[in-house]
């Protein structure tokens, strides 16, 4: 194996790590702030939808991608109001979700299976791009994949080192005396719970225009569950939850390459590896009971209801 | 540090004249027509979607709901796809009362089928009229088994249930794909990825000419009286119902959490294997990539519509096959595609949820000021 393929590994490696990013790093605003959406897959299908048919029809991809996190946001909308000013369930809440959102992708995306786009270009840097080696490893992305460590960053930013993020981080853990203090509980959880959406929308986007540029139903493949996985792997802080998700980007990857590599197991198993390598990952995280119940924020699915 | 938000009261829903106010006791009443109310708008919302994108909600009720039991062979398909729906959420139920979320009914489903279909397959001329109890009974192993490993490795390493169930479904769709692809592929089959028919012996035959519904449907019903039983009278049932309301109780009084979270998950197992193997050796009679259309996940639905009560459960499942049904008669005579039905359940379930808030909250007007 040369260099070269390590750093096509590597780069297809990132790729396939961006929608967990966006993904992940969004929910970890949202349950920052005690809410518990699983509806992460549901949401990401709903962006990849509206993403990929915005993109089919307006030609331009910033539209598409404003249109999958709208879409993203709007489904989230649904699950706040349900859970946050209707006190539903919030883990049958974000199933309930997640099938919707199957559901309503699958419907609305039914004229746009089977059509080609154009994928998200990568950016040429001039200079950094053609150095050896680092330009391929590091200055040959696209856009969103800049956006996601972008992000990444100014998430960690706000929640660490913001008035506002520290007024979330209060809610998620103890809402009550948030309440007495005059936080808006609720509305906070609204907002929280909408960027979560957002981004996850992106990270559907980010599927159906680059990682596989084209749209069909399901096409997540579970990878939302996996980027809710990355959360709790991450211990609900930004920098840690980009770090794993890279990692399930190298597993992902290694995957399609492993037959390249002469091993010959049936391709199944290989693909069977995201999913069991998140099993595995949660066990080395969970398995002293003390780390998750640490981080975890306190109120994290807890109902608030003000009045009561 | 700003006075403002110090100061400020919370605005709660000062724009919208009512207000949430919890009930002092939880309403009976709702309980009851929580789920019927639910169907109802759902029905409702349906057909003025459908009303939306230009088909007439008349026709497509009768398209929907009425035409596809009309027949005796139309009633029989709705109980032979009510069957695995019931047998897994039954199965769910349980655990969701004592807050073990098995979503991996789906992935236990096909395990079931796999492990059902390979005694059937491999040993149906040693086994003679043994083959197809022992095939159910493989089935429920084979999901029980699939269902251990969520439950060992919450107890064992604190791991959610909730993730390791669901990443499961993938490892048992993948696995049962390479197995029709691979080594079970039939030989005679033309290179289709499917097993080798079951022979007759290994089938379950239709319970009444005309129809293809079987026993597993009377074996759901007495399953569902079963459970109703076990939850009421038993002290496993009893224990599994306070682990779920108050933990700590529970604790208190010495439940054992370990046992709880084996009970739920092996029962949801169990159920959901059988319903596996029974799809296999019924309706499809061979192994196929895909043997649910979802039914593992739609029984989510189906255990929360039917308030995860064994009875309820039922008529739910009745409903949801209806769904189904109605959805591939729509196909071929609306031209709707077949996604309409997820978008059906999503919905359902939605409603339902939203209902269930005034078994325990009222809408009171707000007080001008």
């Amino acid at each position: 194996m040369t260099i070269d393929t390590w750093v096509t590994i590597a780069a297809s490696a990132v790729g396939a790590a961006t929608p967990l990013t966006y993904a992940a790093l969004g929910e970890v605003v949202t349950e920052r702030a005690g809410v518990l959406n699983l509806g992460v897959e549901g949401m990401m299908l709903v962006g990849a939808m509206a993403g990929f048919a915005v993109g089919i029809m307006t030609g331009s991809l910033w539209l598409a991608y404003l249109a999958a996190a709208l879409g993203g946001a709007m489904i989230a909308l649904l699950f706040a109001v349900l859970t946050l000013s209707l006190q539903t369930n919030q883990v049958a809440t974000g199933l309930a979700l997640t099938l919707f959102g199957i559901g309503l992708s699958a419907f609305a995306g039914r004229g746009f299976v089977g059509m080609p786009i154009a994928r998200v270009p990568l950016l040429h840097l001039p200079g950094l791009s053609d150095l050896p080696v680092l330009g391929r490893l590091l200055f040959s992305y696209d856009l969103p994949v800049y956006g996601s460590l972008v992000m990444c960053a100014a998430i960690a930013w706000f929640l660490q080192r913001t008035r506002a993020g520290l007024r979330l981080r209060a809610v998620g853990e103890q809402p009550g005396a948030a309440h007495a203090l005059g936080e808006p509980v609720i509305r906070i959880r609204y907002l929280a719970a909408l960027f979560g959406g957002a981004m996850s929308g992106i990270a559907g986007a980010y599927l159906s225009t680059a990682v596989t540029p084209m749209w069909a139903e399901g096409m997540s493949a579970g990878r939302g569950w996996i980027a809710l996985a990355l959360v709790v792997f991450g211990t609900w802080r930004p920098w840690r939850v980009l770090g794993g998700a890279y990692l399930f980007g190298l597993v992902t990857v290694l995957q399609l390459y492993a037959q390249g590599l002469g091993i010959h197991i049936p391709s199944e198993f290989l693909s069977m590896l995201p999913y069991i390598a998140t099993i595995v990952v949660l066990v080395f995280v969970c398995r002293d009971g003390r780390t998750i119940l640490l981080n975890q924020p306190a109120s994290l699915g807890r109902s608030f209801h003000p009045g009561a | 540090m700003p006075q403002r938000h110090r100061m400020a009261m919370p605005a709660e829903n000062h724009w919208w004249p009512w207000r949430l106010e919890r009930r002092s006791r939880p309403s009976a009443l709702m309980r009851l027509a929580s789920s019927p109310l639910a169907a109802v708008a759902m029905i409702i919302c349906g057909f003025v979607a459908l009303r939306f994108i230009g088909i007439d909600p008349i026709a497509a009720f009768k398209v929907f709901f009425v035409e596809p039991v009309s027949s005796l062979y139309g009633v029989g398909e709705l109980l032979l796809k009510a069957t695995p729906l019931m047998l897994c959420a039954l199965g769910l139920a349980p655990g969701y009362r004592a807050n073990v979320w098995n979503i991996g009914a789906e992935g236990q489903f096909t395990i079931g089928a796999i492990v059902g279909a390979g005694i059937g397959l491999f040993f149906n001329s040693q086994l003679g009229a043994a083959t197809l109890p022992l095939m159910l009974l493989g089935g429920i192993a084979g999901g029980m088994a699939w269902a251990a490993i969520p439950a060992f490795l919450r107890l064992r390493f604190h791991t959610s249930e909730i993730f390791v169930s669901l990443m499961l479904v993938y490892i048992a769709q993948l696995l049962l794909s390479w197995l029709v692809h691979g080594p079970w592929r039939d030989p005679a089959g033309q290179n289709f990825p499917q097993s080798p028919p079951l022979p007759d012996s290994a089938t379950l035959q239709p319970l009444f000419e005309g129809a293809r519904v079987n026993i597993v449907f009377l074996i759901g019903l007495g399953l569902a009286a079963a459970f109703w039983w076990f939850e009421r009278f038993t002290a496993a049932g009893f224990r599994l119902r306070v682990g779920g309301l108050a933990p700590a109780a529970a604790a208190y009084a010495g439940i054992s959490e370990r046992r709880n979270v084996w009970l739920a998950l092996m029962i949801s197992g169990g159920a959901a294997g059988l319903a596996g193997i029974s799809e296999v050796a019924g309706p499809i009679g061979m192994l196929q990539p895909v043997v649910s259309p979802g039914y593992g996940f739609a029984a989510i639905i189906v255990a929360f519509v039917g308030r995860l009560h064994p009875f309820g459960i039922v008529l739910s499942s009745l409903l949801m096959s209806a769904l189904y049904l109605g959805g591939e008669s729509a196909q071929v005579e609306l031209q709707l595609p077949s996604s309409v039905t997820g978008l059906f359940q999503g919905t359902l379930l939605f409603f339902l949820l939203a209902a269930e808030l005034f078994i325990h909250f009222r809408l009171r007007p707000v007080a001008r000021t």
